[in-house]
């Protein structure tokens, strides 16, 4: 560890210091511990308790109901499609411009636009999306008069999960090409060129060489882009009111009215909301830390 | 053929993105029936509930921004420079809001500091709206932190140190004209990354019953069917111009390096 050595040299010069250089570092841990760590704790230590403070493990067991049970399933429905849609189309376009031979002017407009359309969610996104596949947007209306196709007798409707998941699309794509184009990058030419002197086909390097390459960091990509979308509430809430029953608007309910009933179900349920996306965000960092070690 | 493909990705990924902005624009254009008009911007824009509400989260974005300076630059040029071994720990804890969702850690907040709690703050006006500026911080944490590591990283943070105490500056001067100075590019990425974020954050302000822009956007949605077709434009823009005043500075700065 390279903190002890240093720990280590300082003292040796003058002995009876004290390790006042770790104090540099107590304004941010007190934040972090104040509003970060603690405020998280109460929720999880919170889920585990009774309204009188002794341990229980009947909250986490009233999340096994059907409704709560079916929020959950919606919840991670959707992510996962928005997380692989997102992924799909992502590494699509963003393939098409690293290695698709499309001009190379194309490709700081197209990092600088994912910038922007990935942080370009929230409330106004859900307008956005209103405004073009809602019942009088644009796209909707464009295909009824001059098309003839009437979305909503195809049984489209902006305020389900195919509408929901379209819309997570607009932030989760950008997102995708903005940590994919490092990767794509980081392919070296030698590499094709190794297989093809040793008489691979295109697909046999695409298979056998980039694939097992690039896997990592698409797998993390997609965890990411999963814990993205479930822990989203400001575009679901405006795109669909309470119509919905999703996890973080079932939450946000409970927390402005309690409307299960019991608090500590509350805990329950923001608790399960952690744990899922703990585990997608550990998948993410553990398989980034792999992906890595090609790309330097 | 392959270039075929690589054309038609881009195509359909640019159609993607560019309908729901024409939809919105268009939509928002819509409000004086038969004709395209900026009534539904003149409306919004007239509405005081719009200009105090705004006023509030840039007042809150600016907040956080300097808090999030003050506790940032110090922390990462401390840590770089004297516990370079806590480096992956403070690095992982900056990204823990990304794991922990938003509205888990606000819940959070409303148990632990309500008026029956050891500190109050949920209690008064003014203490709310250092919680939520608290809250603010830590969502933009991430990339504040990450913002200025990258900027600390491409400069010689121990001889400058030095060279700044041999001339007998204290740490103060050091951080506030040594330091912050050279990674001044990287803190306004993270500064105006930060507005972007606090501008239309809506969970936190709407659980803690502030009046920020947010939560004010989404009570017009369900009210009103131009206006937020508007609203969306003005944030959309609002958003690029953050992102592209990211991209000015940082052309900026490398202009400036390039003669040097």
């Amino acid at each position: 560890m390279s903190s002890d050595s240093s720990a280590a040299g300082q003292p040796a010069r003058e002995p009876f210091r004290l390790p006042l250089h770790w104090l540099g570092a107590a304004p941010f841990a007190l934040f972090v511990l104040l509003f970060l760590i603690m405020p998280t704790m109460r929720i999880v230590i919170g889920a585990f308790q009774t309204a009188d403070g002794s341990f229980t493990l009947d909250n986490i067991r009233g999340l096994f109901t059907t409704s709560i049970l079916s929020a959950y399933w919606i919840s991670i429905k959707i992510s996962v499609a928005s997380a692989l849609l997102g992924c799909l189309i992502g590494f699509a376009v963003a393939s098409a411009a690293v290695l698709g031979g499309l001009p190379k002017w194309l490709r700081g407009p197209l990092l600088t636009f994912s910038g922007v359309a990935s942080n370009f969610a929230g409330v106004p996104l859900a307008f956005a999306f209103l405004a073009t596949l809602g019942p009088l947007g644009l796209v909707t209306v464009f295909l009824k008069t001059q098309l003839g196709i009437d979305l909503r007798a195809l049984g489209f409707n902006i305020l389900s999960f195919w509408g929901l998941t379209i819309t997570y699309l607009f932030f989760q794509i950008p997102l995708m090409i903005l940590i994919i184009t490092p990767a794509l990058d980081g392919l070296k030419r030698e590499w094709r060129e190794a297989a093809q002197i040793l008489g691979a086909t295109n697909t046999q390097y695409w298979r056998m060489v980039a694939f097992p390459i690039l896997l990592p960091s698409f797998l993390g990509t997609f965890a990411l882009l999963f814990a993205n979308a479930f822990g989203a509430v400001a575009t679901a809430m405006a795109l669909t009111g309470s119509s919905l029953n999703i996890v973080p608007i079932l939450l946000f309910a409970q927390i402005r009215g309690d409307v299960l009933g019991n608090p500590h179900l509350g805990y329950a349920l923001a608790f399960g909301m952690i744990v899922v996306t703990g585990i997608a965000n550990t998948i993410y960092i553990w398989l980034r830390a792999r992906s890595e070690r090609w790309l330097k | 053929m392959k270039k075929f493909w690589a054309w038609g990705a881009l195509v359909f990924g640019l159609l993607y993105f560019i309908l729901p902005l024409l939809g919105m624009t268009n939509f928002s254009l819509k409000m004086r029936r038969g004709v395209y008009s900026l009534d539904a911007y003149a409306v919004v824009l007239g509405d005081p509930r719009f200009q105090e509400t705004f006023t509030y989260s840039v007042m809150m974005a600016l907040a956080t921004i300097a808090f999030g300076v003050l506790l940032v630059v110090p922390t990462a040029y401390w840590v770089r420079l004297k516990l370079p071994g806590l480096r992956p720990y403070v690095e992982f804890i900056t990204l823990l809001p990304l794991v922990i969702p938003a509205i888990v850690i606000v819940f959070g907040y409303i148990r632990l500091y309500n008026t029956s709690s050891w500190l109050p703050l949920t209690g008064s006006v003014t203490g709310t709206n250092i919680l939520l500026m608290f809250g603010y911080s830590m969502l933009a944490l991430p990339y504040m932190y990450r913002a200025v590591d990258t900027g600390l990283r491409a400069i010689d943070i121990a001889t400058l140190t030095e060279a700044a105490q041999s001339l007998g500056a204290g740490w103060m001067t050091i951080l506030a004209r040594i330091i912050l100075p050279n990674v001044l590019v990287a803190v306004l990425s993270g500064a105006f990354l930060t507005f972007a974020i606090v501008i239309g954050e809506f969970t936190m302000a709407a659980l803690l019953n502030r009046p920020a822009f947010g939560p004010y956007m989404q009570l017009l949605g369900a009210n009103r069917a131009y206006e937020p077709a508007a609203l969306a434009v003005m944030s959309f823009a609002l958003t690029w111009g953050c992102l592209g005043l990211i991209q000015l500075v940082s052309r900026f700065q490398k202009g400036a390096q390039s003669p040097a």
